[in-house]
This record gives structure tokens, C-alpha cells and sequence, in this order.
């Protein structure tokens, strides 16, 4: 869980990093994703990197969602007979919400590549020009798709700053004062990316970026 | 206090059990939540019923023998409490109080709020021991310990086994004792000769025992009636991964 999650996250502040490029203007972004594509060259072939990328952060995922399921089942076997009187869990909110959140988590990611990626529920999908699909998509009048991603990326929040706290907890994090301070980097971590991905949508909104 | 109690009811590890309510009166707020108990047991003797079985000794918090789940919180309300020092006090006249056992997988109920948990003892006896020397006690200061092992040590040799961790788990995980267990010896040069073997073979028991697995949840150590802290699995983990690592750590090489 730990080591595939962490590659995540390397892959999240990659991304969220790009993203805010769009306040440098529609040249600069397009330029950027354009560079994407074409890193590695003359060496790589276009798109090889890309591939490459696409590949291991997929085995990532594949894993991380495999050793969810395997300590899910086994959390399961562990109680076969549940209790009566059951109250909810005392000690945090993101650690109660680490399973279903992963599930909306995956949800979004399929919603994000077919919006911005392949552009199947993009109102623009133009590949050479994804300054303009993120303005489409974030229109006023497209309401509704801002609210998607702001549920995707608040659940993330949530399911960081458990997990990235368990993270370091797995790979030996020790003392309990390395502890405390595990879990404040984990939440100021968790709350700066979600400003980080979140200040994008809301810009458009608000009609900063257009 | 009169009280109005709903308790596990299951005569052997073979019968599917239910939960049973019993009113009990004139209890006293003085009274420890097992001293309440006898006096329903009384009663229930007298009327010829068959009487709650529950695990109990020393009723002074340090044995480990007493536990059950009550209002769904493992030792009851108050933090840093076994059942046995929990009182009467803590609960007002006229509460419906839900009492249930241990409910784990490896932990089979014998009876009503009793059950097995020699779960743990296989854990133990998979590396939770020294190869001490027999004869006289050897002189105190002949092996120096680190004021900060000593104390972190202590603190994980506070554990009594009573089994709250794993009644608290929301994954049915006993890693909190696991690693009480072995970073309590794993801080000490009596405990470094097993060190390796130990974690791994205790690992593995535990995982043997049906017991689920840690996510560090957390809700382990805020039941523990000896405070054993969160970051002892951190601890627990540190030296499995490096006993994974080296050759020495696995058993038999």
C-alpha cells in the first residue's frame, strides 16, 4: 500500500505542478502538455514516455487497489460475527473513509481521463488545444462538472491525509513525536494539493482564466 | 442506580447466541462494572437461571483476564481502564447498557462474554521470549540500557494481553499487541540474539491466527487500558522490514 501510494502521490504533485501553468496563459499550457508528449525525444520516439508513464503509474494503481482488497477481505474473515452495538470510529474521519473514498477516488479518475483525456465527455476534446477543453469544462453553465471534481478531489484530501500518515507508519515512522509530525506534514500536504488542483476549476469560474 | 443491561447470551462456541436484557436494581455507584455484574449473577442464581460467565482475576487492572465490549467500546467508557477498575459511577440511573465479547475470528467465544484468546499465546510462543541464562539474577549494571529504550521499552512491557486491541480493530487486527511484544524485547540487548526470527515468526503466527491486518487506523491504542502508544507498530514494522531484508531474519538460515 505504502510504496504504490507513494508513487501515486509523486505522479499527483507532477500533475497538479502542470496544471497550474494554465495561469501562465493558453500558450504556455498547450505548450506543456504538447512537451508531455514529446519528452525523452530524439532518444524516445513521441509518446513512448508518455506510454511509459502510463504504464507504471497503471501497475501502481492495479497494485494499490489489489492490497486494499486483500486487507479488506481479510479485516472481513477477521470478525465473522459483527457487534450489536457498533459505534462509529473514534479516532478519525479520512481513516473511517479510506475504502469507499478509494472507491469514488477510482470513479473520478475514470470520469477525468474520459473528460480531459480521451475527450469522450469533453463539450470541446480538441488534444491540440487542452488550454480550451479545461475552459469548456469548467464554464458556469457546466456547473455541475466543478461539483464532480470537487468531490473527486476532496476525497482525495481525506484518503492523503490517512494515507499518507500510514504511509510513513508502514516504511517505520517510530516515536510518537515523528508521529505528531507525520501527521501535520499529512494534513498540510492533503489541504496544499487539494488548493493546488482545486484553484483551477474555481478560476474559471470565476472567470480569471478564459 | 437501576439499570436496564442487554448482554451477549451464547452457551457454548456452538450455539449462535443473542442478546439478552436483564433489569438490574439498587446498584450502586461505588460499585466496579463486575461487581454489578455479580449482584445480577446473584439474582440470576436465585432465580435459578444460569449465570453471565465472564472472565475476571485480579480485579486490580494489571492482569489482563477481565474485558468486554461495552456500548461498543472495548473496557467501557473511560480511557486507560480495564472493566474491573471501571465504576458504576461512570453511568447514570435508568442507562440501557450493551455488554458483548471480544469479537474476533481467532478470538472463539466459550461462553457468554468468555473467550478464547490463546490466539495471543501462539503469538507469543512464535518469538515473544528471551534466551536467558538460567541461575543467580546477573548484577544490574552489568548491561547498560539507554534511558530512551528503557523508557520506550516499559512502556510496551505495560501491555497485559487482555486483547482490547483487537475487540477495537475495525479490521480485527492484533498488531498493537504484536508490537508491544516485540519492541519491548527488540529495545533491550537481552532481546537482540532473536531479534530477526522474532518479528518474523511472530508475524506470521499472527497472520496464522486468523486476525486481520493493520491499517493504522488508530483505534487500538485509544482503547488500550495501558496506553500502549500507536507508534510502537512503527517500531514492529521497522524491524520486519529489515528482518525481511537480511537472510539471517528468515528462520532456519
Amino acid at each position: 500500500m505504502a510504496v504504490t501510494g507513494i508513487l501515486l502521490v509523486l505522479f499527483l504533485i507532477a500533475h497538479m505542478i502542470g496544471n497550474l501553468k494554465i495561469f501562465f496563459g493558453p500558450a504556455d499550457f498547450d505548450h506543456y502538455a504538447h512537451w508531455l508528449r514529446t519528452i525523452g525525444a530524439p532518444v524516445l520516439p513521441e509518446d513512448w514516455y508518455l506510454w511509459g508513464q502510463r504504464v507504471l503509474l497503471g501497475a501502481a494503481l492495479v497494485a494499490h487497489i489489489w492490497a486494499a482488497a486483500v486487507l479488506a477481505r481479510r479485516a472481513r474473515a477477521a470478525r465473522p460475527v459483527r457487534y450489536v452495538h457498533r459505534p462509529k470510529v473514534q479516532v478519525s474521519y479520512a481513516a473511517r473513509t479510506m475504502r469507499w473514498g478509494g472507491v469514488i477516488i477510482a470513479l473520478f479518475v475514470v470520469y477525468h481521463l474520459l473528460d480531459l483525456t480521451t475527450g469522450d465527455l469533453n463539450p470541446v476534446a480538441d488534444q491540440r488545444r487542452p488550454y480550451a477543453n479545461v475552459v469548456a469544462d469548467f464554464a458556469p453553465e457546466r456547473w455541475w462538472v466543478t461539483l464532480i471534481y470537487v468531490i473527486g478531489i476532496v476525497t482525495l484530501g481525506f484518503h492523503l491525509r490517512h494515507g499518507m500518515f500510514s504511509a510513513l507508519r508502514s516504511l517505520g515512522q517510530q516515536t510518537p513525536r515523528g508521529e505528531r509530525r507525520a501527521r501535520s506534514a499529512a494534513l498540510v500536504f492533503a489541504v496544499a494539493l487539494c488548493a493546488g488542483y482545486l484553484v483551477v476549476p474555481f478560476a474559471v469560474l470565476a472567470g480569471l482564466v478564459g | 442506580m437501576n439499570l436496564t443491561l442487554r448482554i451477549w447470551r451464547q452457551k457454548g462456541p456452538d450455539d449462535p447466541g443473542r442478546m439478552v436484557t436483564y433489569p438490574v436494581t439498587d446498584v450502586s455507584p461505588d460499585m466496579s462494572f463486575l461487581e454489578m455484574l455479580d449482584v445480577l449473577n446473584e439474582q440470576l442464581t436465585l432465580a435459578g437461571d444460569d449465570p453471565v460467565a465472564f472472565d475476571h482475576d485480579c480485579r486490580e487492572g494489571i492482569c489482563g483476564a477481565c474485558g468486554m465490549v461495552i456500548n461498543g467500546v472495548a473496557h467501557g467508557p473511560e480511557k486507560a481502564t480495564t472493566v474491573c477498575q471501571l465504576h458504576m459511577r461512570h453511568f447514570s440511573d435508568g442507562d440501557t447498557i450493551d455488554i458483548e465479547p471480544w469479537r474476533a475470528k481467532a478470538f472463539p467465544v466459550i461462553k457468554d462474554l468468555v473467550v478464547d484468546r490463546g490466539a495471543l499465546d501462539r503469538i507469543i510462543a512464535a518469538g515473544g521470549y528471551i534466551t536467558a541464562p538460567t541461575g543467580s539474577a546477573p548484577e544490574a549494571h552489568s548491561q547498560l540500557v539507554r534511558k530512551a529504550d528503557a523508557d520506550a521499552a516499559f512502556e510496551s512491557a505495560a501491555c497485559i494481553g487482555c486483547g482490547a486491541c483487537v475487540a477495537a480493530c475495525p479490521n480485527g487486527s492484533a498488531t498493537l499487541f504484536l508490537a508491544a511484544k516485540v519492541t519491548h524485547l527488540s529495545l533491550l540487548p537481552q532481546g537482540q540474539p532473536e531479534r530477526m526470527t522474532r518479528v518474523v515468526g511472530m508475524v506470521d503466527a499472527h497472520d496464522a491466527a486468523g486476525f486481520g491486518g493493520c491499517t493504522n487506523i488508530g483505534e487500538c491504542s485509544a482503547v488500550c487500558p495501558k496506553e500502549i502508544p500507536l507508534s510502537t507498530i512503527g517500531r514492529l514494522n521497522r524491524d520486519y522490514l529489515r528482518a525481511t531484508r537480511e537472510r539471517s531474519g528468515t528462520p532456519g538460515t
